[in-house]
């Protein structure tokens, strides 16, 4: 049995009716048609699917749609406001840190709940909170590069 | 990627979940999910029924209080790992909490989840163990307390009794407890414990007291080391009774072996940690 | 217009990716749209009896239900493999098909047996888990030497010994002789393990069929869409070419494993006209793990002779490679053409010999990842130089130093003629080397090395140097090789009338920011503005008939091929522009976006001959208009990048655990037109190579079962493995294209694997440690430690 809930994505408030098994990660892809949520894995370790649930990262293929109900749901479309790039996403271009593009979402849906808890991480710190989101292009250095810009920027 | 289908209950209170509880034996209950999805999304599991208390803040939250610190069941893994009273009051647990998964896996998993999961390579298991803890269940025929020593039992099987809510696990507030550390050797793909070690011991005598050591991850289920607890217990610090207690880790323990670690290699960690941790807390 | 080729040029793709608008083949939704879900076998190997279908055709949401028997009643046949190689006696190649499903019998864990059609996903999936399969199960093979054993489990009846072909290179007897002669033989048995791909995104295919025009189109993560085009047409479904249209949108990284023609693919098309609907088919990741063409696996004796004083005389290679259960697209070539050729290294080896055994097991199929071929053959080299330098007591920097081939820039110099088969195209490979040594330096790190061991602190220094064949490749020499394609790309120009640029080529990106490049290097041409050219690629509907991207091809081959095309836009622009300016062609030049009269201020712009084109009212007699040219690019020569590695590795004696504490690479590949891209590909690459040596590794049990199927247990890095890359360039211009460039996309992981390796044999040979095999577990490094103290 489909149940109801009300979700706010990006500032819009969705009320919809989903299936229980439904997954974050698919109500967004595929409710809403937000394709910048990436599915990667099946076992919570990629983090291409990484979206902020009330402020935090948060794998969105590990959390049902049902559990999302009465949460603020941040994606990557909702990450610039009017047309301005976050700083994290300039970095990202600015650095050279993604190349295929599919983790870079997830990766800087990450980064955004970091530097909310530590503006002024160090590289070390960076390379650390990473460790739940896989880059298959990188290298991941500019990755690191990237957030670093942004942090700057963001002080 | 996809569960197989099931049914999904919303908890609005911790007694509205008991009564569900009570009406579906056979329903699975459900925090943070972190445990729970990933084996459902495998089909792994495939219970009948949800029942999802992760949006009950009655079981939210982290009381260090003189006597006893409570942690509520459903306290995040982050929330434990940046309290900043956490880490002087039970630095073990604070460590384990902070080398689970990752950042989004700490923003949703449980410590009530986890350790109703009882997942063998969790990082938990040995610290509440270390710690002393207990876990205070609840079901509709009312509370009980299950002392750390009695509630592991295997792999992924715990004293947990059907029907029963996890919804605090209490742990004294003494000096070993303040005095504890945990230490880990993560598997390179799963980020579980290889071996975790977890010591705590009052040390301010300038001698071991109240020494309590414990493991995850190296054998089926968590377990205390009381060859080194005993043999330290009451001795003088030294480079030379560390060593030679960890030498003996894990002695007499049936451990596991995989493709990343053999038991051998597993035993050769225990010690290694051990000694490593035993050193650690030496220093108070 | 400044010079654009060699400027660090943001790239033109982000906007689209760091703002969640990429088009990935996942993301995309038709009217109508079903889905499939695969019912793969559990077991390695195994005869299917009978499959039952009835409970999953009646449940819910379900569109169709299909075996093996329904597809292949319907005259299609198994998906082909690109190369033949014959048996070195001139048997041809044993060539077993692989089924679209399976066939009545399985031969790995996750061979495909039916495909389930539904309105979901998840009822799809549901549905595909109530097909009863009855499988007499039979036993499997996973190890090579095992497989081609008498008595050893047989894949396929006409396959005797699980040996599709066998194969040699280089001169046996030669290098026989210089191994009788040798002073010092240096041996080496290593097994290069077997990786898997892993591209973030998994694979992803859609199929489409319109009854009314009866055209087919299928959507799917493709490296190369024309090449999965013609594969799909002619050799499995049968089906007219031009009646099909093959997109493959963003794709979320390939690293090899999105080249091969894939039975889902055919699935999907094949599926859609059954149900009449679009079928959409997407890879879990636990599906990706075992139905990816998965990379590597080599087991080989080497063996390197010496002089005592480390001068090189000979190499000898016994190699048996593993294909997994069947041949895949480029499963044959790997092994052989891109690996036995390349085992001359940088080194003036005199004598070459390998003799190689291709092996069936019941395991995934193997293919090309990143490198492939090349990997393997720089490992073999580099290991056991470093070894021989160990084993003389020479500092393996001088050892290599000493056998490199002497500098050659292929112009006034010619070309270097290998023992086995290939012509290098230019290098200096000593520059490289001592600009690696420097940027490390050293002599100093020798010294600190020593201070540290008096500490009980081991860490070590390894050194790589690779050469790579890549812009891939000469069609007439592949050809000749067993190539059942050219490898020719193509590249068509159109100037739209009002000076805009639209690009369309047959590469097809995967990360690698073609985009960016390829439009720096048409606007650097024709002096205009980057903005103002379009680059259109991975749509059969609209791009000429082109090769792909892999093998590090698509600027060296691809980039000429603008290259070309972009040159009759120019020469067709003078007869334009010569006719308006009432000049003779021969007085204009073209510069800056514009045609001007030599020695005066009489010009033209861009702009202005392009609309004359379109609007040829004033206009050169006999002159087609229009100003629209398509090339086609086939390359003269492989081109041949280098470079030098160095990794500084230190080793937990407590745990064996290892830290990479410092990774220098010094590359060459020769010109570079965007020095950003190229050392993110160098960054990239270095990740998967010391990927492999540290953390990567398929491992299958005694049941062929795949141990590490998910990222639970397969180790990806993560990025804090790594620290901070050192890297540089020398630029050696490949003389033989107009741009001199080489080719960088699989350069880090081809050099990068073996300096790891010898960095970690470096650390621990003092205590007796000669050989660790990948990747490097901290239980095996242990290991090694203990059996070298106990020895």
């Amino acid at each position: 049995m489909n149940i109801p809930i009300t979700v706010t994505v990006n500032g819009e408030v969705h009320q919809c009716e989903v299936e229980p098994r439904k997954l974050l990660a698919q109500f967004l892809r595929e409710d809403l048609s937000l394709t910048g949520t990436h599915i990667g894995c099946d076992t919570s370790g990629c983090g291409a699917c990484t979206v902020l649930v009330d402020g935090v990262a948060v794998k969105s293929c590990t959390l049902l749609a049902a559990q999302a109900d009465g949460t603020e749901v941040k994606t990557i479309e909702g990450v610039a406001s009017n047309g301005t790039l976050h700083p994290l996403q300039e970095g990202f271009r600015e650095k050279h840190g993604l190349q295929c593009g599919f983790c870079t979402p997830g990766i800087i849906m990450t980064a955004m709940d970091l530097l909310e808890q530590n503006p002024d991480p160090s590289d070390a710190e960076i390379r650390h909170s990473l460790e739940g989101n896989f880059c298959r292009c990188t290298g991941y250095e500019n990755i690191v590069k990237a957030i670093r810009y942004a942090a700057e920027k963001m002080r | 990627m996809i569960p197989a289908a099931f049914e999904y209950h919303k908890a609005k209170s911790l007694r509205g979940a008991l009564g569900l509880l009570t009406k579906h034996e056979d329903a699975k209950i459900l925090s943070g999910g972190h445990s729970l999805l990933p084996a459902m999304k495998l089909r792994m599991s495939t219970p009948e029924r949800l029942i999802d208390i992760g949006g009950l803040k009655e079981l939210r939250y982290l009381r260090a209080g003189r006597e006893f610190i409570r942690v509520g069941a459903n306290s995040t893994h982050r929330e434990l790992a940046s309290s900043k009273r956490l880490a002087k009051a039970a630095p073990a647990l604070a460590q384990a909490a902070g080398s689970i998964g990752d950042i989004q896996v700490r923003n949703r998993g449980t410590v009530g989840g986890s350790i109703a999961h009882a997942d063998p390579a969790a990082d938990y298991p040995a610290v509440l163990l270390a710690l002393n803890a207990t876990i205070n269940v609840r079901s509709a025929e009312g509370d009980r307390e299950i002392p750390i020593d009695d509630y592991f039992i295997d792999l992924f099987m715990t004293n947990l009794n059907s029907g029963e809510i996890i919804t605090e696990v209490t742990i004294p507030v003494t000096p070993s407890v303040g005095n504890s550390c945990y230490l880990k050797f993560p598997h390179p793909a799963s980020r579980f414990a290889v071996c975790g070690c977890a010591v705590a011991a009052d040390v301010s005598g300038g001698t071991w007291s109240s020494l309590r050591v414990a493991y995850n991850g190296i054998s089926g289920a968590t377990f205390r080391d009381q060859g080194i607890e005993q043999a330290l217990e009451g001795q003088a610090i030294s480079e030379d009774s560390i060593r030679a207690a960890s030498d003996n880790a894990a002695a007499g323990a049936e451990l596991m072996g995989d493709t990343f670690a053999s038991e051998e290699y597993r035993r050769h960690l225990a010690q290694v940690f051990a000694r490593r941790a035993l050193t650690q807390l030496a220093r108070g | 217009m400044a010079a654009l080729i060699g400027k660090s040029v943001k790239r033109v793709e982000d906007k689209r990716f760091i703002t969640g608008h990429g088009r990935y083949t996942d993301d995309i939704v038709l009217p109508r749209m079903c889905f499939a879900a695969l019912v793969r076998s559990p077991h390695a190997h195994a005869e299917i009896r009978g499959i039952d279908t009835a409970d999953a055709k009646a449940a819910d949401g379900v569109v169709g239900v299909f075996t093996g028997q329904d597809i292949h009643k319907d005259e299609v046949i198994g998906v082909p493999t690109g190369w033949q190689v014959d048996f070195k006696n001139g048997d041809t190649m044993k060539e077993p098909p692989y089924p679209v499903l399976a066939d009545g019998k399985v031969r790995y864990a996750g061979n495909a047996v039916a495909v389930v059609v539904a309105e979901t996903a998840g009822q799809a999936k549901d549905a595909a888990e109530l097909v009863s399969v009855d499988y007499n199960v039979l036993p499997a093979v996973t190890d090579l030497a095992e497989a081609i054993k008498d008595g050893a489990p047989q894949l396929f009846d006409d396959v005797p010994n699980n040996v599709p072909f066998d194969w040699e290179l280089g001169d046996k007897a030669k290098t026989d002789a210089a191994f009788s002669a040798a002073e010092h033989v240096t041996t080496l048995e290593f097994t290069n393990q077997r990786l898997i791909a892993n591209a973030i995104e998994p694979r992803c295919s859609i199929g489409e069929y319109a009854e009314a025009t009866e055209q087919y189109t299928l959507y799917t993560t493709s490296q190369n869409p024309h090449v999965t085009r013609l594969l799909m047409c002619a050799f499995v479904l049968g089906i007219p070419e031009h009646k099909v249209r093959v997109v493959s949108p963003d794709v979320g990284g390939g690293f090899g494993s999105k080249i091969p023609h894939y039975i889902e693919e055919v699935l999907v098309v094949w599926c859609a006209k059954q149900v009449g609907r679009p079928v959409k088919w997407t890879a879990e990741r636990s599906e990706s793990f075992v139905a990816d063409a998965q990379g590597r696996e080599h087991v080989t004796r080497a063996e390197l002779a010496l002089t005592k004083d480390g001068t090189i005389t000979g190499l000898r290679v016994n190699t048996l490679a593993g294909l997994g259960a069947y041949l895949s697209t480029f499963g044959p070539c790997v092994p052989t053409y891109l690996h036995g050729t390349l085992l001359q290294g940088l080194y003036t080896t005199p004598a070459i010999h390998i003799d190689l055994t291709a092996v069936f097991t019941t395991t995934t199929p193997v293919d090309a990842y990143r490198g492939a071929g090349r990997p393997e053959a720089t490992y073999l080299i580099e290991r056991v130089v470093d070894q021989a330098a160990h084993e003389l007591n020479l500092d393996p920097a001088e050892l290599r130093s000493k056998n490199f081939i002497p500098p050659f820039d292929g112009v006034n110099e010619p070309g270097y003629q290998t023992q086995v088969a290939l012509q290098y195209d230019s290098g200096n490979y000593e520059k490289v080397l001592r600009r690696a040594m420097e940027m490390v330096d050293y002599a100093s790190l020798r010294k600190e090395q020593e201070a540290a061991r008096a500490e009980g602190r081991y860490f070590g220094i390894g050194i790589s140097t690779y050469i790579e064949a890549c812009g891939i490749a000469p069609s007439a020499v592949v050809g000749a090789l067993g190539a059942r394609a050219g490898l020719y790309e193509s590249a068509g120009v159109r100037v739209e009338p009002t000076g805009k640029v639209s690009v369309f080529v047959g590469s097809h990106a995967q990360g690698q920011g073609h985009e960016t490049t390829f439009s720096q290097v048409v606007a650097d041409r024709l002096g205009i503005e980057m903005a103002d050219v379009e680059i259109v690629h991975g749509d059969t509907g609209s791009v000429p008939f082109g090769m792909g991207t892999y093998g590090s091809r698509s600027l060296a081959v691809g980039g000429s091929a603008i290259v070309k095309s972009v040159d009759k836009i120019i020469a067709k622009g003078t007869k334009i522009a010569a006719h308006l300016l009432e000049a003779g062609e021969q007085d204009l030049e073209f510069a800056d976006g514009k045609w001007t009269v030599k020695g005066t201020d009489k010009s033209l712009a861009f702009g202005d001959v392009s609309l004359a084109a379109y609007v040829p009212h004033n206009y050169p007699e006999g002159l087609e208009p229009g100003l629209d040219e398509t090339s086609f690019y086939d390359p003269a020569n492989f081109t041949f990048p280098y470079g030098a590695h160095i990794a500084v590795v230190e080793v937990d004696m407590d745990t064996g655990k290892i830290e990479l504490k410092r990774f220098i690479a010094c590359d060459d590949v020769g010109n570079v037109v965007n020095p950003m891209v190229v050392e993110g590909q160098i960054h990239g690459g270095i990740a998967q190579g010391v990927g492999q040596a540290l953390l990567e590794g398929a491992i299958y049990d005694e049941g062929a079962q795949l141990l590490t199927a998910s990222y639970m247990d397969y180790a990806m890095p993560r990025a804090d493995d790594f620290p901070i890359f050192e890297t540089d360039r020398t630029e050696t211009p490949c003389p033989h294209n107009d741009l001199g460039v080489k080719g960088v996309g699989e350069a880090g992981t081809i050099g990068s694997t073996a300096a790891v390796s010898n960095a970690l044999i470096d650390a621990l040979w003092c205590l007796g440690v000669r050989h660790v095999e990948m990747p490097f577990t901290p239980e095996r490094v242990w290991q090694a430690i203990q059996d070298a103290k106990s020895a």
